[in-house]
């Protein structure tokens, strides 16, 4: 085959995870990937590329975002409960790591217009942050229901100079806006760079984004230190909708056996409702946006509208990646329904004063589905602040 | 040697090839739209697989093959349809389509049944080359199928070398970087980009698709390759009253025959 490689988590020169990865795009795409896949990695370990990214993360993002020993949540389930404040970035969740990273290097390539995808809006916000921050022409798809439910956003993409352009075909969610912003990639090919907001689409996005992400967990590792002496947590917990929070957080712990890693999927109304979008559990492998990965599809091969009420979640696929650490079972992938993701939401906010972002939500709520031994230590991802979801919550707890 | 390479053989110009997506607008109006097009005088026929998630097509594609999957088309029901398809046509038939449905039906499998009803070739967009070469390659030549890759005014002069050592049937040329349906021209850069792969003297044959939807575009395509491909013209006709009645008239309007305009 010579396509496996299983002795590492992390990508082969070939852009596969173990079997998961690769490149499966049509022709009019492969100029531009193939230009990124070339001059990512050259581009990336630039001293000056470098500098830059650092200090913007330092100055425009807020880094290092804190590492929060959340109290009183951690006497309620018996551990010790670290917080990673993704949520206090700019413009309110981890989404920004990458867009700056990938900005500085559309620049490099000499790209003139950025499109992007977005579900909850957060990717979208921190792509129109920064284009209006380097002065660079910026297209927003995002699915037509999406837009409904999460309207601050759509606000804060049109008021950064973005033109957001509603995807109508197939569920209107984030899976048709990357249909969307790929065809206008295709449309668009010498100019344009695509800056994909998850750990999906073809080599090189899964590892690029990943590497823009790292910054999470690389923060983490000395603060944790700092703070308690320990070298590693026992555990290390965020959501997974395409997965690049989690991934940012198992980054560097990934080859530290001793932490066990957890992504929670968005059961949606339930696994076996009909409306999930738990893909790991529901889904097999398959091709999705230019990737081989575990796809929630029929037997025919057509990919399955997931459902969640996290828009962020609410995506068929999983990053190839977070495929590989699956199917190796050096992560494990667990779901939670909306109404334990809402309800933990609440907790959250009764017990340490912060309103999560249902996405993030999602992670808290496992908390309860585990058996700590006391003194043991977790990290949770709080991957984005809760704003943008206040109806949200407001129409679910009759606030 | 298979139909496609026998038509090259025979025809060198002015070949019309003929894109629509099976299962649409009827379940099972696949082998009637094939024998009708035959018939009207279209040289060979791309019988498009239907996706969820057609990236590359525009809206028109997208809808047929929406539809197509409503009407509850899949491979296997396609495959079944086909049996009969070489007791009414006899022209060269392609499939279309992206490469997950073909996956989850399995790629030998795929190939075994295309050679059991007569499929001359596949077209698979984001079927990436090094996977076709290293996996599918031996299951493709051994069912005497000819896989067809597409490139675009973008594709290095290197890559466009290398896909005509892999290709056995011909070289699809995209007029441009786009999705299906879109309203390209064929302007001076198209026509410079034209005359740069005349003159590199592929060893296989050449279709410029994308942007063909009437005679004068057919006619100027062909100036640089053997024929051209019409596809979103021909699937708008599908979705429109008395379709099968009008496809002589659509096709010898095409080929410039007679002028309906």
């Amino acid at each position: 085959m010579g396509l496996e490689d299983t002795m590492s988590y992390h990508v082969n020169e070939r852009g596969y995870f173990g079997t998961f990865g690769g490149a499966y795009i049509p022709e009019m795409l492969y100029p531009n990937v193939e230009e990124l896949r070339e001059k990512y990695l050259v581009i990336m370990s630039d001293p000056k590329f470098q500098e830059e990214y650092q200090q913007l993360l330092r100055d425009y993002v807020g880094r290092p975002s804190p590492l929060y020993f959340a109290g009183r949540l951690s006497k309620k389930y018996g551990a010790n409960i670290f917080l990673k404040r993704e949520d206090l970035n700019h413009t309110g969740a981890h989404k920004i790591n990458n867009t700056v990273g990938q900005i500085l290097l559309a620049e490099r390539l000499g790209k003139k217009r950025i499109i992007a995808e977005t579900g909850a809006g957060q990717h979208g916000v921190a792509t129109a942050t920064v284009c209006a921050l380097k002065g660079i022409e910026c297209v927003v798809y995002m699915g037509a229901v999406d837009i409904e439910r999460q309207a601050p956003n759509v606000a804060r993409m049109k008021m950064m100079g973005a033109t957001v352009i509603p995807a109508t075909s197939g569920s209107q969610t984030l899976k048709d806006a990357t249909n969307e912003a790929l065809r206008d990639w295709i449309n668009n090919p010498v100019d344009t760079h695509y800056i994909i907001g998850s750990v999906v689409g073809p080599h090189p996005y899964p590892d690029m984004v990943a590497r823009f992400q790292a910054i999470i967990s690389e923060e983490t590792k000395w603060q944790l230190k700092e703070k308690t002496g320990k070298e590693n947590p026992d555990y290390v917990m965020a959501c997974v909708g395409g997965g690049s929070n989690a991934i940012g957080m198992f980054y560097h712990f990934l080859n530290d056996e001793d932490v066990k890693l957890i992504a929670v999927e968005a059961a949606g109304k339930g696994v076996d409702s009909g409306e999930s979008a738990a893909t790991t559990y529901l889904g097999t492998e398959g091709v999705l946006h230019g990737s081989r990965s575990i796809v929630m599809q029929t037997p025919d091969g057509q990919v399955i509208e997931p459902y969640s009420i996290s828009a962020g979640l609410d995506y068929p696929g999983i990053g190839p990646q977070h495929a590989h650490l699956h199917t190796s079972k050096r992560a494990l992938y667990v779901s939670v329904t909306d109404d334990e993701a809402l309800n933990a939401g609440l907790e959250l906010t009764r017990l340490e004063g912060i309103i999560p972002a249902i996405e993030s939500a999602h992670a808290f709520a496992y908390l309860d589905k585990m058996k700590f031994k006391g003194d043991e230590t977790v990290v949770v991802c709080l991957s984005g602040r809760g704003d943008k979801d206040l109806a949200n919550y407001m129409n679910y707890f009759g606030f | 040697m298979n139909r496609i390479n026998q038509l090259f053989e025979r025809k060198k110009e002015n070949i019309l090839s003929i894109y629509f997506t099976a299962g649409y607008p009827g379940l099972n109006s696949t082998i009637d739209i094939a024998e009708a097009l035959e018939k009207a005088g279209a040289d060979f026929l791309e019988i498009g697989i239907p996706y969820s998630d057609p990236l590359a097509d525009g809206p028109v594609i997208q809808n047929s093959s929406l539809k197509s999957i409503e009407n509850g088309m899949t491979l296997k029901v396609l495959f079944e349809q086909l049996k009969d398809l070489r007791k009414r046509v006899s022209i060269p038939v392609l499939l279309m389509g992206y490469v997950n449905p073909i996956l989850q039906y399995g790629v030998e499998k795929f190939c075994a049944s295309c050679k059991e009803v007569g499929i001359d070739g596949l077209i698979a967009p984001d079927l990436p080359m090094y996977e076709y070469e290293e996996l599918y390659i031996n299951c493709f030549r051994g069912s005497n199928l000819s896989n067809v890759f597409l490139i675009t005014p973008q594709t290095s002069e290197e890559r466009i070398r290398k896909i005509d050592e892999l290709t056995n049937g011909f070289i699809y040329l995209l007029s441009s970087s786009s999705t299906t349906g879109k309203d390209v021209s064929l302007s001076d850069v198209t026509e410079n980009y034209f005359s740069r792969i005349k003159a590199m003297q592929l060893k296989n044959p050449t279709m410029i698709g994308f942007g063909i939807s009437d005679n004068k575009s057919f006619s100027k395509a062909t100036e640089y390759a053997n024929g051209a491909i019409v596809g979103t013209a021909f699937v708008k006709l599908l979705g429109e009253d008395n379709y099968m009645e009008r496809i002589p008239e659509f096709v010898s309007s095409l080929k410039g025959k007679q002028e309906f305009a």
